[in-house]
């Protein structure tokens, strides 16, 4: 069977579903930024099979702005958690209830 | 061959996706960012197969050379001790699983159900010809913004770390 443009797609949509797994069910905070990760690699890897199979290389010029994007804001994300560790000495979501009524 | 590499990859991406959020191996989240990075780079390998030479390449060198690298600075940096068992461990459990499973659900009945075309058209997508899309003034606005934010974030990534804020 040849592998055609829906194969690629459930890939995505499955780590997509993973990252949102990891978003919910874990109480690290690095591991949430982890699945956040893996729904943009996710996107990604939408976006270049679509590119593909559409013969249109501005998918490809997505996923480079995409990538670049991404690498920046994870460095202020995790200077983000960074500097909340300093403050509370927890990367644990169940500490973090300041907005709690 | 090209089927037998897609399956493996596809496989190799999933399995160890779904290491990195549920991984029974330790409590770090050392081996969570080593399975993303594992992730990443089979990723890298559906690249290819996909014919994107140059984001396989890109995606390699800056996601897992130097986001993951940054994951793991952070991570080491932190030292957080291992996470001791969960109370609530079956609700945010079955919540998880709801939710993925809800929008994998509604992606899959959706995605299988659309008439896709099957055959693959030809493409010229070299790198010559991605950087011509990126150079030439069709893109080059966004390229040169992206260098910009990159700028703004590092201003933003060492304000952040000072220990006070005068």
């Amino acid at each position: 069977m040849t592998v055609g443009l829906e194969h690629y797609l459930t890939v995505s949509a499955v780590l997509f579903a993973l990252g949102i797994l990891g978003v919910v069910m874990r109480r690290n905070l690095l591991i949430i930024y982890m699945g956040l990760e893996l729904m943009l690699n996710a996107a990604n890897l939408a976006l270049v099979a679509f590119s593909r199979f559409t013969n249109n290389l501005e998918g490809q010029v997505f996923v480079f702005f995409v990538i670049t994007v991404a690498a920046a804001e994870v460095s202020v994300g995790l200077a983000l958690i960074v500097a909340l560790f300093r403050r509370r000495q927890t990367a644990s979501v169940e500490d973090l209830t300041t907005l709690k009524l | 061959m090209q089927e037998v590499l897609f399956y493996i990859f596809a496989l190799l991406t999933v399995l160890f996706g779904f290491l990195v959020v549920a991984n029974p191996f330790s409590k770090n989240p050392v081996t969570s960012a080593m399975f993303l990075v594992l992730t990443i780079v089979s990723l890298s390998g559906l690249f290819v197969l996909l014919h994107a030479f140059f984001l396989a390449a890109v995606q390699v060198l800056v996601y897992a050379g130097a986001v993951m690298v940054l994951f793991l600075f952070v991570i080491m940096l932190l030292d957080l001790e291992a996470e001791e068992r969960r109370r609530l461990r079956v609700y945010s459990f079955a919540a998880g699983v709801i939710a993925s499973g809800a929008i994998l659900y509604v992606a899959l009945s959706s995605l299988l159900r659309s008439p896709l075309r099957k055959e693959l058209p030809y493409i010229e997508g070299s790198t010559a010809a991605l950087g011509e899309l990126l150079f030439t003034p069709r893109y080059l606005l966004p390229f040169e913004i992206v260098s910009v934010l990159l700028l703004v974030a590092m201003v933003g990534v060492v304000l952040l770390s000072k220990k006070e804020l005068k």
